[in-house]
This record gives C-alpha cells, sequence and structure tokens, in this order.
C-alpha cells in the first residue's frame, strides 16, 4: 500500500506536522482512494449506480429523529430493497445521503472517518457547525460528479451539545448548507413526505410519537413515489430509524420499529390517507 | 583540515543508548494493565492537555513517555496509519500488531541512522473480544518490541514500577483495585513514595463491553470517585478479609 515504507520509514508526509483533515492528507499519500478521482471524459450516462430515494428527519426536544426507507432503484427496477442510507458519523452527529447511492455511501463513509480523525489528531471534536460546514465542502467537491448526472445530496442531523438541542442540516449539490429548522426531507419523495409532516409535526412531540411521524412521513412518501419503499410486513423489512440526544446516538431496535411501522399499517387499513390534523 | 576521530560502531551504539536511557529517565513514567472490563492505561502527567496516553483506533490505546514532540510524531503518525488502512479495507483490519510494528522499524531507523535517538518508549494495547485477545507491545527507543502479558510499565524507572505492578496485579480485578494498584505502583517510582491525586494523573480505559470506539478517557469527578473507592478496597483488604479485593460494588 505505501511504497514508501521500504527502508523502515514511512513516507514524509505521514510523519509531517501536516492537517488534521483526513481528505487533504488521503489526496496527498492516495489521491486514488478519494471518492470522484479519476473521473470519466463524458457524459457517462445514467443508471451506473442506483439512486437512493427518501431520507426524512425532524426534531424533538432534547434530541433529533432521522429516518430512510430501504429502497434504491435503477431506473425502473428495484436495484435493492434493504438498503441501509444512515450513517452514524459519530456520538453526536449521522448522515442520510439521497442520489446516486456508490459515491453517496463512499461519501459518508470519508466524511465518518474525517471527523473521527479530526477529533483524534486535534484532542477534541468538531463543533456541530464545524462539522456542518466540512460536510458542505465535501459536498462541493464532489460537483465535477454531480455535473455528470451523480448527484448526491446528504442530510445533516446532529446534537449541538452546547445549545443542547438536535439540529437538522441540508445540502444542495454545489455545497450550499442550510440550516432546517423542525423537520425536513430529501430524496424523491420527500414533497410527499414534507407534506406530511407539516401536518403531523408538533414542537412537544416525545421521542416515540416523533419516530412514529417519521414513519408515517415515509408511509406518505412511499404511497406517492414509485421509488420509495413503504414498509414490507412479509420480508419484515421496515425503515431505519436514528435518534439523537445527550446520550449520543442510537439505532432504534428493529422489534420498536415493527412494532411501530405495524401500527402505521394498520391504521392506514382503516384510514387510506392516515392521520388527519384538524382544521381549526 | 581535521581528521574525524574513528569511533567503533559498539561505543556508538552504547553511547546513543545511554543518551536515549537518560532522556527517558527524566520524565515519569506510565503503565498499562489488564482489568476485569478490558485494558487500564494510567501515566503520571501533570498536563490536563499535552497527553501521554490517547487514542489510536477503535479498540487501540497507545501510551508513551519521553520527550514530547516525539511521541506526538509518532502518535499522529499512527492515527494517519490506521485511518487510511481502515477506510482503505475495513475497521477490523486495523490491529495493534501492525502498529507496533511500524513504530518498532520507524524507531528502529531513527536510532540507526540519526546521531540524536529519539528519547521515547512506547505502549501500544489492543483490547480483544475477550482478555485472552488483548494485546499489549513495548517499543523501546530503539525499535526492539515486546509482546507483554497482563501488564506494563514504561518510563525511567519502570523496572521499579514493574515489580511493584507485578505483587498487586490481577488481569480480573475491577477497575478501582486495578487503578488503585496502578497508581500505588507510579507511586513507588523512584524509591520516594508520592500520593499520587486525580490532577497529576492522566488515565484512560480501553472497554471490552464498550460499542464502536473503545477508548474513553477517565476524569474529574469519575477519577475521583474510582480512586477514593480503590484506596478503601485496599483498606479493608489490609484488615483481615480475604475477600474485601474484589468486593467493590458498582
Amino acid at each position: 500500500m505505501f511504497e514508501g515504507f521500504e527502508g523502515g520509514r514511512m513516507p514524509a508526509a505521514f510523519m509531517s506536522a501536516g492537517t488534521s483533515s483526513f481528505t487533504e492528507f488521503l489526496g496527498a499519500v492516495s489521491p486514488e482512494s478519494l471518492p470522484g478521482h479519476d473521473l470519466p471524459d463524458r457524459n457517462a450516462g445514467e443508471h451506473m449506480t442506483p439512486d437512493a430515494t427518501t431520507i426524512v428527519a425532524l426534531t424533538f426536544p432534547g434530541g433529533v429523529v432521522l429516518a430512510g426507507d430501504r429502497r434504491a432503484t435503477q431506473g425502473n427496477v428495484i436495484a435493492n430493497r434493504d438498503m441501509d442510507k444512515l450513517f452514524r458519523t459519530d456520538e453526536f452527529s449521522a448522515v442520510a445521503i439521497a442520489g446516486s447511492a456508490g459515491i453517496g455511501i463512499e461519501l459518508a463513509r470519508l466524511y465518518q472517518v474525517e471527523l473521527e480523525h479530526y477529533e483524534k489528531m486535534e484532542g477534541r471534536a468538531l463543533s456541530l457547525e464545524g462539522k456542518a460546514n466540512k460536510l458542505a465542502q465535501m459536498v462541493r467537491g464532489n460537483l465535477g460528479m454531480a455535473m455528470q448526472g451523480f448527484v448526491v445530496v446528504p442530510l445533516l442531523i446532529g446534537y449541538d451539545e452546547r445549545s443542547e438541542e438536535g439540529r437538522v442540516f441540508s445540502y444542495d449539490a454545489v455545497g450550499g448548507r442550510y440550516e432546517e429548522h423542525r423537520y425536513h426531507s430529501i430524496g424523491s419523495g420527500s414533497v410527499y413526505a414534507k407534506g406530511s409532516l407539516k401536518k403531523l409535526y408538533r414542537d412537544d412531540l416525545s421521542e416515540t410519537d416523533a419516530v412514529k411521524a417519521a414513519l408515517e412521513s415515509l408511509y406518505d412518501a412511499a404511497d406517492d413515489d414509485s421509488a420509495t419503499g413503504g414498509p414490507d410486513l412479509h420480508r419484515k423489512i421496515f425503515p431505519l430509524v436514528d435518534v439523537i440526544t445527550d446520550d449520543g446516538h442510537r439505532r432504534v431496535a428493529v422489534d420498536e420499529v415493527e412494532r411501530l411501522a405495524t401500527e402505521v399499517v394498520e391504521g392506514r387499513a382503516a384510514h387510506p390517507d392516515g392521520p388527519t390534523a384538524p382544521l381549526s | 583540515m581535521s581528521m574525524p576521530f574513528y569511533v567503533a560502531p559498539e561505543q556508538q551504539m552504547k553511547d546513543k543508548a545511554d543518551y536515549a536511557r537518560k532522556g527517558i529517565a527524566r520524565g515519569r513514567s506510565a503503565v498499562v494493565l489488564q482489568y476485569d472490563g478490558g485494558i487500564l492505561m494510567v501515566a503520571d502527567n501533570m498536563s490536563r492537555t499535552l497527553h501521554k496516553i490517547s487514542e489510536l483506533y477503535d479498540r487501540i490505546g497507545f501510551a508513551a513517555v519521553g520527550r514530547y514532540p516525539e511521541f506526538e510524531n509518532l502518535r499522529l503518525m499512527g492515527v494517519r496509519f490506521a485511518d487510511v488502512r481502515g477506510y482503505q479495507y475495513d475497521r477490523r483490519d486495523v490491529s495493534g500488531r501492525q502498529l507496533a510494528n511500524i513504530y518498532a522499524q520507524t524507531l528502529g531507523t531513527v536510532f540507526s541512522e540519526s546521531l540524536k535517538p529519539w528519547e521515547v518508549e512506547i505502549l501500544v494495547a489492543e483490547v480483544g473480544e475477550s482478555a485472552a485477545d488483548d494485546e499489549i507491545y513495548r517499543i523501546n527507543f530503539d525499535g526492539t518490541i515486546v509482546d507483554e502479558q497482563g501488564f506494563v510499565a514504561v518510563g525511567g524507572s519502570s523496572e521499579h514500577v514493574s515489580n511493584q505492578l507485578k505483587d498487586r496485579f490481577a488481569a480480573d480485578a475491577p477497575l478501582a483495585t486495578a487503578l488503585n494498584t496502578a497508581t500505588r505502583a507510579l507511586a513507588h517510582e523512584n524509591g520516594d513514595e508520592r500520593e499520587l491525586e486525580a490532577g497529576n494523573l492522566e488515565v484512560a480505559v480501553l472497554e471490552r463491553a464498550r460499542e464502536h470506539r473503545k477508548f474513553r478517557r477517565v476524569h474529574g469527578r469519575r477519577l475521583r470517585t474510582l480512586l477514593e473507592e480503590g484506596r478503601a478496597g485496599t483498606g479493608r483488604a489490609a484488615t483481615d478479609e480475604p475477600e474485601a479485593d474484589g468486593g467493590d460494588e458498582e
């Protein structure tokens, strides 16, 4: 791997005072390992990697919930029905991706190492703002790929230890960073999920209710967007849900999601359009 | 024109080794030992920010004594190596043995090629699935590497500290007892006994049961409580209750 290690010395870059950024360091010692290295010249065509679809996030007092459906599509074909699009990036943050799956997974992995690397090199973790800005730069770094059709957009959630609240950040393909308040959704079914959350969101949701609201909104997304997968009771494939509070990151147990998702599906048997909001 | 004097290679190496040993002996020691929940790392360190103990990777910790800029350089190199390896392959593919080996090679090269050897001693500890899978490596200033069992000390009077550890060490001791063993060994360092308080100790654990990253620093109130518990535990052991040793309730 490191050819320079001959003679009992690591390459000079390993020993220099240098950077605390893993991406920068990897770019120096092993640029071929970075996502988006070696771009094809021409429009390489779509469908080379499947598309990851709908992600939702919402805050509740004391934390934030992130949930994603499990489907990846390639054109009209379901490429994968049990994909995991949520990535725990450190104790107090998580990232979910929508768009070109192959690029997105690589981006999320790199981002995860980036945060941890900084923390180990510097002896302290980045602030949540710092984490959000770093992700913006990395998405911006993918612009070349985005121009060729490999668009990937992440959604970042985190618990801000300073202000003691959950926060949500969204991004556009050129690295624009936007802080979202209360709730947000990205991906092909996001329009429907956001509409659903708009009616279900309240400022005083409990953690369990917030998870339930996320599942309802994903159901609504799957209801109207063919690329979003709903809860699959037969195959036991349910959305994945992450919760971050001051206790740190937690993946909600499969049983718990199954119970809540089954409630949602049963509720829809009686009312196919789901819970309604009062008019006044 | 002056002629350089001929110095026999044996003499050269011996001079370098003496130089390094003297440098290391000026600093305080560090110890690494197993306890019932993983691996405990303790260093005698006045500074709260210039660490002697750090995290290298998920299950791997680093402890060093000697000249700070030199071992800090080695630490950064280890973090970079581990993160690149883990990113290119898988997180499980980063091992303590690899890291210990690159430290040994680096220190060996510096020792034989540079005029001035590095005045450092390094410990690399990896916590395994069970106590039997734990690995502890000690790397000396000249690049010699030793695979240690159970406990190890580095630093100026490491032999003295090791002897102290040997008498009291038990791999299945609870954390407070293990911490007490470590601090007592460090306190006896130079023959004279000093009282080590939370303020001049740097403590971290590699917790076997912890998810993801096993490394955790122990400081503040938790450290003070553990130190008190440890002292109380040995206090009881000094009276006539033999089972008091493991009697620390959580």
